[in-house]
């Protein structure tokens, strides 16, 4: 088909709609947005009749791919520590894709322009298309690596691991709520738009370095199809920028959008591409310069800025705490620590980090190892069982965090936790932005304006209520992280399959109950409330308890 | 000096900085340790002995706090209801009214056994997954793109009679937007509806085959406004709008897309309207009446669709309901909501059949008669509600 009768065939189906004589087609989704029915082009003019031959070449390349890494073993080359961390990132992101698919009829009724209702009707196969080869990925990892453990039991896991409930967000986020502060915002004009360049492409090169390049074969082949969701997301904004009582509501929902995007991808696909990797060349661009170049110079300048010419507040605050996050307050770096201090809640091996990282994390990030060394070099030296317990109940100056109620990342950076009583129960907050984010924007009220069509922040938020006071043992049985001998874990804190040097239940019986931190929040006195408010902002860094007076 | 060493004035070559290849023996099979063997996703069970392909890349990809999500939904609507819940529709599989698990503190994260409840036994037939997807699309595109190309050159539209001509423009076209208003506003809405993975997908791949056969038409009408002189390419929106003809199948489209509760709109669209109407007019009048006409091409295009609905859409459509008529704990239950849904639609189907029965008569070659193609589509009707387990609802003789 020629460029021009693309044009044309675009044009023609055009003609297919039609505005209801009888009946309106069933409306489930709400929007305190207003829209003014508007002719807003379409602009990737896909039709399916290329649409599917394209889909299928492309698939034909992936599938291909994936028989030639099998036949040049390339599992030979893979680096274990990459692949574990697969483990719970593959276990997510089927999710976040499918969720995108069951999204895109929240904009059909809330925003009138049949021409864009055609570009959400092939996203929604897009993301079919996308869950589905990525859990065909996983499954030919679960095959051919090692370690089939973790990917065995991935969406299990998924479901009812601390992780995964983080990353569920990054999901459930699309599909409730008000229709366009969720398949509009929060999807595509900040997920897709911004953060899929670092989970997509940034991380596809770092597996690569690590020798599979089956994940950018296949997560290239996603991004390929993301170009068509950001247009569909820049669409629907100009519709709703184009009303001005739209802007308070979409200043909000930047704000919540672009935090919780933070909070969350950053946390996982920074500990992912900084501790994942064995990739220590001193000119491989850390997560922190990825950042700087596609999130804040592609997505932040060329993208949000410019929307200031509509008269729209962007968050300028925002993105650079975000980046000051990053920067200077070691984010990822403590999203890291944490998810190896608890590995015994997890379905994936953290092996502890070399010299050679020590050196590359040093030159990347000046002043890491000050913060940070110590308490690898002990992650390293109580990794393999010898009479030990695991390193969250040894003594190794770091101080158990609480659980940030908006973002369920833990409270890290320690210094910005806030406390507040929200529905009758004390909550912390990693961030004055989630603590608003709970109490003041998902609320039916914003800014005195009713905002009916608003959603709210539901669940047994905090994970570790579930197991309040139990022994380890129990929990990892009870979430089914036990390998098939009936007692020896999934996680381990080492890359070492020798079954002498891996941990088992018996290890964890000899640990003390695990006490849920908001549950001994609710416990407290306001006295002693405050008392625990005023030492855990001076913890930290590294989760360094406060010092002593 | 060696082949290797610089000569004395050569320009150096900067060393490129690369990741090293590194030999790991991270391949299966490289060691035993627990679990090395158990390489099969274990977290559901299979509908038969071993677990297919579509099923590994399908189930549990959405969740469900009756089983695994131990810490449930965490972001609702207004009303603090999230993800999917199973009552968006009346109809009920086992299991459905146990409560959701209780959390608390010291609950632990156990639900009820894997699936919990009936809906997660549902299994697509058609095992559509991605690859299957953009195979059996593509394969159609290619097909249709071909037949049209070869009619073209063959000059095969010019042995259409000028009648055929104004019938394809205004009917055949018509129907594009059936599909259309089908495969956006019922089907594709209905995929953030079912409550488990499968059915979603099941649905939205219902949906793409919908909407591709609604452009199929429109692209095709487009190729007959530039290859048959005097053919009017926009006579369909003004038959779709405005012949009395098609205000019965008009009204009946529009109210399907109206249906509030998925099921209810996937049972109306595939167990009746598409039999009743859709069939009716596709396989018991287009296809019927094309070749007297001289037309070989139109079938081709109608045929694609008619396999998509016969062939793909109706079998996970029977896998979907069958099981809920004979399901242990609500059979009876369901199969009275189904019976009443019967009473509901099919008067409305086949009163919109009956508008339809005017374009019988207008083909140069006639088609078979319309009664004679409406008892046909009865008795396909009625082979359907058996397959299902279904009563023919009295109606039916209207």
């Amino acid at each position: 088909m020629t460029r021009q009768s693309v044009a044309k065939a675009h044009q023609k189906i055009q003609e297919l709609a039609w505005e209801p004589a009888y009946h309106e087609p069933v409306s489930h989704y709400g929007t305190d947005y207003t829209f003014r029915k508007a002719k807003k082009k379409d602009p990737l003019k896909q039709v399916l009749r290329s649409y599917f031959p394209m889909e299928e070449e492309k698939d034909h390349r992936v599938y291909g791919a994936q028989d030639g890494a099998i036949r040049g073993n390339m599992f030979r080359q893979v680096q274990q520590r990459w692949m574990e961390w697969q483990k719970l990132f593959l276990s997510i992101i089927p999710l976040p894709e499918i969720s995108a698919a069951r999204a895109m009829p929240l904009l059909f009724r809330t925003v009138p322009n049949p021409e864009l209702h055609n570009g959400q009707a092939i996203q929604m196969i897009d993301e079919v298309r996308h869950s589905t080869i990525q859990q065909n990925l996983k499954r030919l990892y679960m095959n051919n690596y090692i370690d089939p453990a973790g990917f065995n039991s991935s969406l299990r896991n998924f479901q009812n691991d601390y992780a995964g409930t983080i990353g569920r967000q990054f999901a459930e986020g699309f599909i409730t709520g008000d229709a366009i502060t969720a398949a509009s915002i929060y999807l595509t004009i900040v997920a897709e738009t911004a953060f899929t360049n670092t989970l997509f492409v940034a991380m596809p090169g770092e597996a690569a370095a690590n020798g599979d390049y089956l994940l950018p074969t296949v997560f290239h082949s996603v991004q390929s199809d993301e170009s068509r969701h950001i247009s569909n997301g820049y669409a629907t904004l100009l519709m709703a920028l184009s009303d001005e009582t739209n802007h308070q509501l979409l200043e909000r929902d930047l704000r919540y959008a672009w935090w919780n995007n933070h909070c969350v991808v950053d946390a996982a696909i920074g500990t992912f591409i900084e501790y994942g990797t064995k990739d220590r060349r001193k000119d491989r661009e850390s997560y922190a310069e990825m950042w700087r170049r596609w999130i804040y110079d592609d997505y932040y300048r060329s993208y949000l800025v410019p929307l200031e010419k509509y008269g729209l507040v962007i968050p300028h605050d925002l993105v650079e705490e975000a980046w000051n996050r990053i920067w200077n307050k070691g984010y990822v770096h403590e999203v890291a620590q944490f998810f190896a201090t608890g590995w015994i809640a997890n379905y994936w091996r953290i092996d502890p980090m070399t010299d050679e990282d020590f050196e590359w994390f040093e030159y990347k990030y000046p002043g890491w190892y000050d913060k940070y060394g110590a308490w690898w070099e002990n992650y390293n030296r109580l990794s393999v069982p010898n009479g030990h317990k695991p390193i969250a109940f040894e003594d190794v100056d770091y101080a158990y965090p609480h659980r940030c109620w908006t973002c369920m990342v833990p409270c890290l950076i320690r210094q910005d936790m806030v406390l507040d009583e929200v529905d009758g129960q004390w909550r912390t907050y990693c961030s004055e932005t989630c603590r608003w984010t709970d109490a003041v924007a998902f609320r039916p009220t914003y800014q005195g304006r009713q905002t009916p069509n608003m959603g709210k922040l539901i669940g047994s938020r905090e994970w570790e209520t579930l197991y309040h006071n139990w022994n380890f043992a129990d929990i990892v049985k009870d979430m089914g992280y036990v390998r098939d001998d009936g007692k020896t874990l999934v996680a381990q804190p080492h890359l070492d399959l020798d079954p002498k040097k891996m941990w088992t239940l018996d290890h964890l019986r000899k640990c003390p109950p695990f006490p849920s931190p908001n549950v001994t929040l609710n416990e407290m006195t306001d006295e002693q409330r405050q008392a625990f408010h005023a030492d855990y902002v001076r913890q930290g860094p590294a989760g360094r308890p406060a010092p002593q007076d | 000096m060696t082949a290797t060493q610089e000569r004395p004035g050569s320009q150096e070559q900067p060393q490129r900085s690369v990741p090293k290849p590194v030999f790991t023996d991270a391949e299966a099979g490289a060691r035993e340790f627990p679990d090395s063997t158990l390489r099969r996703f274990n977290y559901y069970v299979p509908r038969k002995r071993k677990q297919s392909h579509y099923e590994d890349v399908t189930v549990e990809v959405q969740p469900d706090p009756r089983h695994y999500l131990s810490q449930g939904w965490l972001y609702g609507f207004a009303d603090g209801t999230g993800g999917y819940p199973l009552d968006w529709t009346v109809l009920k599989a086992w299991g459905s009214d146990r409560p959701v698990p209780e959390r608390f503190p010291g609950s632990g994260g156990q639900g009820y056994e894997w699936p919990a409840h009936g809906w997660h036994e549902f299994r697509d037939p058609n095992e559509e997954w991605e690859q299957s997807i953009y195979r059996n699309n593509s394969n159609v595109v290619r097909q249709l793109s071909q037949n049209i190309d070869a009619a073209r050159q063959s000059k095969a539209f010019e042995q259409w009679n000028p009648n055929w001509v104004q019938f394809v423009a205004q009917h055949v076209g018509a129907w594009m937007h059936v599909d259309h208003g089908l495969g956006l506003y019922l089907f594709a809405n209905a995929n953030r509806r079912a409550p488990t993975n499968m059915h979603n997908t099941a649905i939205s791949v219902n949906s793409m085959h919908r909407i591709r056969s609604a452009q199929d038409l429109a692209l095709y009408n487009l190729t007959l406004s530039e290859e048959i002189p005097g053919f009017d390419g926009t006579a369909h929106n003004e038959t779709w709008s405005a012949d009395p003809a098609w205000q019965g199948v008009r009204e009946t489209a529009e109210q399907l897309t109206a249906i509030w509760d998925w099921a209810e709109a996937v049972f109306a669209a595939n167990v009746v309207f598409e039999p009743l109407v859709g069939e009716l007019f596709r396989s018991n009048l287009v296809q019927q009446a094309a070749p007297g006409n001289g037309d070989f091409v139109t079938p081709t295009l109608i045929g694609a669709e008619e396999y998509d609905y016969a062939e793909r859409d109706l079998r996970y459509t029977k896998a979907l309901f069958e099981p809920l008529v004979r399901d242990k704990e609500f059979a009876t239950h369901n199969t009275e909501i189904m019976d009443s849904w019967l009473a509901t639609w099919v008067p409305r189907c086949l009163a919109a059949a009956r508008t339809l029965q005017p374009l019988w008569s207008q083909p140069d070659a006639k088609p078979p008669r319309f009664e004679d193609g409406l008892d046909r589509a009865k008795s396909r009707f009625r082979g359907i509600l058996a397959d299902l387990g279904l009563r023919t609802p009295k109606e039916l003789n209207q």
